[in-house]
């Protein structure tokens, strides 16, 4: 199973996302933004980081790289598309998922231990979990307020369309306390915390992120 | 502006030159003159006034500088010593690892956001600059304080500059301080640390070594920013009047960075350059003529060629911009065009400026007409030497003749009372207000970070080899006796690595001192390094690099010596390192090494505003006894969790490890007032299965380390000697400090 991670300028984590894929069982394949072409990958994912620099707004640039278009497409047909804290922000830039990502409540960069309990098992990558799963994983960003009109969230609310919730004080002034999110057919999904830096106890808060990638690998299988 | 020539200035010899708004003193224009043989050019003046000033030349800390080389021990771990941009050491396995700690002191009290951003990209560029990909920074900072009005102002840029910027660069920050005293108001101290690892193959130099190779400028390109920041800047003491230097400091981009990073580590895998130097202070004046004289002696540069931000910027104004992330390398003719490709890969804007040449002249020419010819060691190398005079202070006789006189706790609910105040005073309350500011998680490799005594990061994933650094100053004890405290200051480091369970192989610094016109300062100056140059000596660990910051004081009031050192140590299996405190009931706590009364310059004599004493005396035989017993203890087991006391003693240390994983203890001390409060050097709490008793017996009295059994594990509170502190009221105490005051 080949899951591709992209590099944006400006990407960060994307050799950890990669790191994350292998230690599933997948294999990760670099994708680069200036590169129109997806190498053959059965899912995406759009890592954290800075890409431009988060110029003009956050992921407002990337959404415009070369790879995206047939990263857009393929997500419409159904591929597994995962964006991470940056790659959430791009995702919400080429609406794919409703909403935007805006400052953070306290105004500054919040990097901490994270609770979340999931909400939505029925995803591509949330399917390993069960329902109301409580996880620890990081939250690192300083754009992570997810914002929304009323009718959005009742329609995300309704349809059981928010995969995770923050567990406890709101971190970021997130609408419901949303993480993450999904699209309409399930294949999507937007989250702001970290869990590729989760994947071993070693070097994160807990190994309880390993299960959004185990997760896309078992829905590819099926 | 006309443009002055070398044609000029020789036929117009009498010109009068503003040397010394530039900070060069008149010997100093003097020997220009008499090096060149005429008067310097403009753009020659205002080379050789960034490259002489104190922050480039080292011209009052040289002479004393020199011992951390004639001191040096011999060893085979230093692959490249002090000289280039940052020492690097063999770490096993054909790693190689390097590591430099910088300031950014004065820029950061200007601006402190862009002083506190530009920092961490300088000193990460220097990193880069050996061929080494950064892999974590380290920020000491020092403030005002806390509730001062000015804190308030700085401390919150700071952050936010240390944060914005590594964050952006995908480093993570896994350590550092934040240290609060009156001295730092208007001089606050921005040191930044940054750790690279490469292959032993991979390392790069300084050098502009093969006639005919091209001179290669990539990265931002070049604007206005930071113009003289090097001389006007960081070698002059504030004064109270005077213009708005604002413009003087460097603003930074560090998405420019990041993508210059990783487009120069594609550049160096496939081995594309000769040498290579960046650009930081003193910029293309620094860039050129270092690498120079550090190559075959002879350049040519047509600075016409050097792409602008501001196309109105002179000859001299290009050469002495600070314009952050540009590099400059040395490429054969051969491998230029799969170096331009790389950069356009990555949409680095990349220049061709010049070419190396034979012979000892460094000739740039402005639009064909030649406006500097010199010999380019002079510029980077043969800068002036100061003997500046140095004489002990008064007040170390004085404050020495003090007793401390603080209140000591002896019923439970002065005990009580004591060990709140200390977990909520600014400098020992919990900091994550500030580190939660900071990626820690990044490139999924950090294994330790703060609150923990050393970061630490895993470099092979395959082997879990890995590396820890600390840094540590106490600056009350090097006011009270500078030679002893940059002894204790390395010591403290070295121990703050072993905790963990690596072994300290190399030694950083960052001496942060008032003006070196005064004696006194200068006094405190030479003691501090050849306290640390001893210590070095003592403990077999070579100094790889470092830096000095001068002129951090405010008219005549100086701030605290305060040199902090880091420390660089080796981890064979970071999966077995020893975490700094226990998360189960049941182990048994021991005290490694003796308390003394010592009081003289901990954190409880200073919470009563008392500075003198006597500061004790670093017994480097028995920390470097104490450092094996902590490695032993880890790699045989014996230890559940290892915390070092430092400021605030056993009730700070007991604070930091109830509350890390929320495990309560019960402790029992003998004189308990003074064994809270003391600050001996030189002692560990240690958390052990008793089943590993008789093991730690056996290793503490080999290595002759005192061992006195304390308390044992569990519960939710800290009680001690009958005072019982619930976590939670303890936890309410050390967080609140700092949202409190910033938040």
């Amino acid at each position: 199973m080949k899951i591709g991670v992209v590099t944006f300028p400006g990407t960060l984590d994307d050799r950890d996302a990669a790191r994350a894929v292998r230690h599933a069982g997948g294999e990760a394949v670099s994708l680069w933004h200036n590169d129109a072409e997806l190498h053959g990958v059965d899912a995406v994912i759009l890592p954290g980081g800075f890409s431009y620099g988060d110029y003009l707004r956050c992921g407002a640039i990337s959404r415009f790289s070369p790879v995206m278009e047939p990263i857009i497409d393929a997500a419409n047909g159904g591929m597994p598309l995962l964006g991470i804290c940056n790659g959430f922000q791009v995702l919400a830039e080429a609406h794919l998922i409703p909403g935007a990502l805006t400052r953070n409540h306290e105004l500054h960069f919040l990097c901490r231990d994270q609770k979340l309990t999931i909400e939505n098992t029925n995803t591509a990558w949330t399917s390993s979990f069960t329902q109301g799963q409580e996880i620890l994983i990081p939250l690192k960003n300083g754009e992570g307020a997810y914002m929304c009109d009323d009718e959005t969230l009742a329609m995300l609310e309704d349809e059981g369309r928010i995969i995770a919730r923050y567990v406890g004080e709101n971190p970021n002034g997130s609408r419901n306390l949303i993480a993450g999110i999904t699209n309409e057919r399930g294949n999507v999904v937007g989250l702001m915390p970290h869990p590729e830096h989760a994947i071993d106890s070693l070097t994160g808060p807990s190994a309880d992120g390993l299960a959004f990638f185990t997760s896309v690998l078992k829905a590819m299988v099926k | 502006m006309s443009l002055d020539t070398v044609a000029i200035a020789k036929a117009n010899p009498e010109t009068t030159q503003p040397f010394a708004e530039l900070g060069l003193k008149p010997d100093e224009y003097a020997s220009i003159k008499e090096i060149l043989g005429r008067r310097p050019t403009s753009s020659e003046l205002a080379m050789y006034s960034v490259m002489w000033s104190e922050h480039c030349s080292y011209k009052s800390s040289k002479v004393h500088l020199k011992q951390f080389g004639e001191k040096a021990v011999k060893t085979n771990a230093l692959l490249v010593g002090i000289g280039e941009n940052a020492g690097v050491v063999d770490v096993g396995q054909g790693y190689a690892v390097t590591f430099k700690i910088e300031s950014h002191n004065h820029p950061s009290f200007i601006e402190p956001y862009q002083g506190a951003a530009t920092g961490v990209g300088g000193i990460v560029r220097d990193i880069l600059t050996m061929g080494a990909r950064p892999i974590a920074v380290m920020d000491p900072l020092r403030f005002g304080p806390a509730d001062a009005a000015d804190t308030r102002r700085v401390l919150p840029g700071i952050i936010a500059g240390v944060g914005g910027y590594g964050n952006c660069l995908g480093l993570p920050n896994i350590g550092g301080e934040v240290v609060f005293d009156e001295t730092y108001l208007g001089n606050p101290l921005v040191n930044a640390l940054c750790i690279g690892v490469m292959k032993h193959s991979d390392i790069k130099l300084a050098k502009a070594a093969g006639a005919g190779n091209l001179v290669v400028l990539y990265g931002a390109k070049t604007g206005g920013d930071g113009i003289g920041g090097v001389s006007v800047l960081a070698s002059e003491t504030f004064e109270s009047k005077g213009p708005a230097k604002r413009p003087a400091v460097q603003v930074g981009d560090p998405f420019v960075e990041k993508v210059l990073i990783e487009c120069s580590l594609e550049i160096f895998a496939e081995d594309l350059v000769v040498g290579i130097q960046d650009l930081g202070g003193a910029g293309l004046s620094c860039a050129t003529s270092e690498l120079a004289s550090g190559g075959s002696g002879g350049m040519k540069v047509q600075l016409d060629k050097v792409p602008l931000r501001d196309p109105s910027l002179s000859p001299e104004e290009i050469l002495m911009s600070e314009s952050q992330e540009r590099m400059c390398a040395i490429v054969e003719p051969s491998k230029i065009a799969r170096f331009l490709e790389i950069c356009e890969k990555w949409d680095v804007t990349v220049t061709v400026i010049g070419e190396v040449t034979d012979g000892n002249h460094l000739e740039i020419t402005w639009n064909g007409e030649l406006i500097v010819d010199v010999p380019p060691r002079t510029v980077a190398h043969d800068g002036p030497v100061y003997q500046r005079p140095f004489a002990k202070p008064a007040y170390i006789d004085q404050v020495a003749q003090e007793v401390i006189n603080v209140p000591i706790p002896t019923t439970p609910d002065e005990i009580k009372s004591t060990v709140l105040k200390l977990a909520a005073t600014p400098n020992l309350a919990d900091k994550s207000w500030v580190t939660d500011q900071y990626d820690r998680y990044v490139q999924g490799n950090s294994i330790q970070s703060q609150p923990d005594d050393s970061g630490m990061v895993r470099i092979d994933e395959k082997t879990h080899l890995g590396v820890a650094v600390a840094t540590d100053a106490n600056a009350n004890w090097s006011y009270l006796n500078p030679y002893e405290g940059a002894k204790l200051a390395l010591a403290e480091a070295a121990r703050n690595i072993a905790t963990a369970g690596a072994k300290p192989l190399a030694v950083t610094n960052c001496l942060n001192f008032g003006s070196p016109e005064d004696p006194g300062v200068m006094w405190q100056f030479a003691e501090s390094v050849r306290g640390l140059a001893d210590g070095c000596l003592e403990m077999g660990l070579p100094v790889t690099g470092g830096n000095v910051s001068f002129y951090n004081q405010t008219g005549a009031v100086a701030i605290l010596p305060t040199p902090v050192i880091g420390v660089l140590g080796v981890i064979d299996d970071v999966r077995t390192r020893t975490p700094m405190s226990f998360d189960r009931a049941g182990l048994d706590l021991y005290l490694l090494g003796e308390t003394a009364n010592d009081l003289a310059g901990s954190e409880w004599a200073y919470m009563h505003k008392q500075r003198g004493g006597v500061a004790p005396i670093a017994d480097l035989q028995r920390e470097m006894r104490l450092i094996d017993l902590l490695v032993a203890g880890r790699t045989k087991k014996i230890f559940t969790a290892a915390h070092d006391l430092s400021q605030g003693g056993l009730a700070a240390t007991l604070t930091e490890m109830v509350l890390r994983y929320n495990t309560g203890a019960t402790i029992q001390l003998e004189n308990v007032g003074l064994s809270l409060l003391s600050e001996t050097p030189g002692r560990v709490v240690v958390a052990i299965d008793p089943a590993q008793a008789a093991a730690l017996s056996q290793e503490a009295a080999a290595q002759r380390i005192v061992l006195t059994k304390i308390g044992i594990t569990g519960g939710d509170a800290l009680v001690i000697n009958g005072a019982s502190i619930g976590l939670n009221e303890l936890r309410r105490a050390h967080t609140e400090t700092f949202p409190k005051l910033f938040g």
